[in-house]
């Protein structure tokens, strides 16, 4: 214990040290010409430095990437679009001073942002009292949209995967009992794990086994056990792929044969331990091997402009941008009521399928459900509900 | 059969923790030092092991025995750099001083390898064997036959080598050793040097059925098999076997049968309860202070 809190602790200074000197470099991509009516001005908030830089930086590629091509084509309203992205390292207080940097000096039209949730949502309030368009790719949690009428999002939400594999299961699967297991201590597991369980219901599926454990375990086998007694059909492990990878080997070991489902924290286990996931099912924003040209089309300019392939926050990114230009073109204007309304009426197709939304303003689109096939991710089928 | 299946998978812990336990309880008799880097020799074993196989491409025993090696000598190291200069010195800078040890071996491997964590290799087949309706995995029958056979080992060598009996004098009274003509720094060298092999063992073992490492995976089943010896008796080599058990198989059953949350509150309260109603452990000798 006195190990862990020294830790911490050190932790925390060479923390506090190093955000301070990353502080001073980081004053953001502004512009000079300020007044040129020639432009329209979209914002941008993401985390491009610190713990989930990594998905901050895929989303912004994606948004540059789409900014790019309609420019290629000429812009939007006829006029090019000038994209200000400023960095909020994950943390609520700066994702405000982003916000109030893009309103206030940068004059933006609209926001493509922020990628993580909790930053995402200390910035709805303040959009809100704006009425500034504002699409979030990545944020998953439920209350983001429902702070205001100009709120959306890219992605989907955390309980419609849980919808969604429920739907799988009972009727692609046509299994009658299932099992999940998931992680007391977060709230994304929590969530679509409990989804799962009402959805279950009502599509015929009986949940036989619904069983927590704690994030830090590494030990699953007495829980595992419990599962294997009630011989579910399937067992749903909606969770992060490196816990993954150690729930999915033990059941193995325990000795359970039902068909592994898992959800969009999935992506990436086959870099963890792809023989205990072999012929698994999970669903996610994409796939890459979608032969739908938009996502063919996306992954070669992608990987020509970045050089590795386009993980989903990029993907999500980019489609993030495409509503918004495609809700500008179709307001005529960026007269922010003009431009929400067109948003709430949005039909486009993109990367992560045909978006619509609903009356919550989450979008309502297929969901890839990928198959583990060989030690490699194969789209099995696409579903809504 | 649930029930059965339960009390496998917690031998199966048990006995990687009643492994380690032994490291912790066997330096403890010696020289009463609580030796906090005990536990990231554990990750030492894990790490040698996965950068023997993945980077060296040598076979499995191979990779085994190298970590053992590596594992025994930072042990006798870590002993005569940290420890020796201190050993007259009272206990709590001795103590202080295995904290620096523990945090400095976690960030040396943090540096090198990064904070992911990352998988290890599947040195066993994870199909299980079915005798039944029970199945059992070979990972669990690997672990459980290899503790138990080091533990015998251990017991022998303790009790009837003549080391093992310098070893057992040296921890009863260092001065009256030495009049003996026992060399009491090369006997402190061997205890480091068990408990090392023994941390490595339970590493490889402890990532074989969890197959996943990180710089700091040692501090939980360190503090679990701390407490494993304490349960036991600390300083006592079949209070530490026994507590390991009681630990593996307490964790099991209340994840199997109450919940998952409680696991750790259950094996805890048990040493609580065992401590308040027999201080010294349950093999522990009631010792008086010495005036």
């Amino acid at each position: 214990m006195i190990k862990a809190k020294k830790l911490i602790s050190t932790i925390l200074v060479g923390g506090i040290l190093l955000s301070s000197l990353v502080g001073c470099s980081n004053a953001g991509s502004t512009s000079e010409n300020a007044g040129n009516s020639n432009v329209i001005k979209i914002g941008g908030i993401a985390p491009l430095t610190g713990d989930v830089a990594v998905y901050g930086v895929a989303a912004d590629n994606g948004v540059k990437l789409a900014i790019e091509e309609i420019n290629a084509n000429g812009g939007l309203l006829g006029k090019q679009i000038e994209y200000v992205v400023y960095d909020d390292k994950g943390d609520p207080t700066e994702a405000v001073n982003a916000f109030k940097k893009l309103t206030s000096n940068d004059k933006v039209e609209a926001i493509v942002g922020a990628v993580t949730s909790k930053p995402t949502l200390t910035v709805t309030p303040l959009a809100v009292k704006d009425g500034i368009p504002m699409i979030t790719p990545t944020a998953t949690a439920l209350e983001v949209t429902s702070a205001g009428p100009n709120i959306f999002r890219a992605c989907f939400i955390d309980p419609y995967q849980g919808e969604i594999m429920a739907k799988f299961a009972a009727e692609e699967l046509k299994a009658s009992k299932a099992a999940v297991i998931y992680n007391t201590a977060d709230d994304y597991s929590v969530g679509v794990a409990e989804a799962f369980r009402d959805a279950a219901q009502n599509f015929g599926a009986q949940v036989v086994s619904f069983e927590g454990y704690n994030g830090d375990d590494k030990d699953f086998k007495a829980v595992l056990t419990n599962v294997k007694s009630q011989a579910p059909d399937v067992l749903f492990i909606p969770d992060y792929y490196t816990r993954v990878g150690l729930i999915a080997q033990q059941a193995k070991e325990v000795g359970i044969t039902a068909t592994l489902l898992g959800a969009d924290g999935w992506d990436g286990v086959l870099g963890v331990n792809p023989e205990a996931v072999e012929g698994a099912y999970f669903c996610n924003h994409y796939s890459t091997d979608d032969t739908a040209t938009e996502v063919q089309n996306f992954l070669k300019v992608y990987k020509e402009k970045y050089n590795e392939d386009p993980v989903s926050f990029a993907a999500l990114g980019y489609d993030a941008m495409k509503i918004l230009a495609a809700a500008i073109e179709k307001a005529g204007s960026t007269d922010k009521e003009a431009v929400v309304k067109a948003l709430a009426e949005t039909n486009v197709t993109s990367v992560t399928g045909t978006i619509t939304f609903d009356e919550n303003r989450n979008p309502v689109k297929d969901v890839s459900i990928i198959k583990i096939e060989n030690g490699s991710n194969r789209l099995f089928t696409k579903m809504s509900l | 059969m649930t029930f059965l299946q339960q009390l496998i998978n917690g031998i199966h812990v048990g006995s990687i923790y009643a492994l380690i336990a032994l490291g912790y309880t066997m330096v403890y008799g010696i020289i009463k030092l609580i030796n906090f880097a005990h536990g990231d020799i554990i990750m030492m074993g894990a790490y040698i092991t996965f950068v023997s196989l993945i980077m060296f491409n040598v076979p499995i025993w191979m990779a085994v025995i190298i970590a053992i090696l590596i594992c025994l000598i930072s042990g006798i190291l870590i002993e005569r750099i940290a420890y020796k200069p201190l050993r007259n010195a009272p206990r709590i800078s001795a103590r202080i001083t295995a904290i620096g040890v523990s945090l400095f071996i976690e960030n040396l491997f943090f540096k090198i390898f990064g904070g992911n964590p990352r998988p290890f290799p599947v040195l066993i087949d994870p199909t299980p064997i079915s005798l039944g309706s029970l199945q059992i995995s070979m990972v669990t029958i690997v672990t459980i036959v290899v503790s138990i056979l080091l533990m015998i080992a251990l017991d022998l060598f303790v009790k009837k080598t003549k080391t093992g009996k310098a070893m057992r004098a040296v921890s009863e009274d260092h001065g009256a050793a030495q009049l003996m003509g026992i060399n009491v720094n090369t006997t402190i060298s061997i205890t480091f040097a068990i408990g090392s092999m023994l941390a490595a063992v339970g590493g490889i073992l402890y990532s074989t059925a969890y197959p996943q490492i990180d710089p700091f995976m040692g501090m939980m089943p360190g503090l679990k098999a701390f407490v494993a010896a304490v349960l036991g008796g600390i300083g006592i080599i079949p209070g530490a076997m026994l507590g390991g058990f009681i630990m593996g198989i307490a964790e099991s059953f209340t994840k199997g049968y109450i919940s998952s949350q409680l696991a750790d509150a259950v094996v805890f309260g048990i040493l609580i309860l065992v401590l308040s109603l027999k201080p010294s452990g349950i093999f522990g000798k009631n010792v008086k202070e010495k005036v």
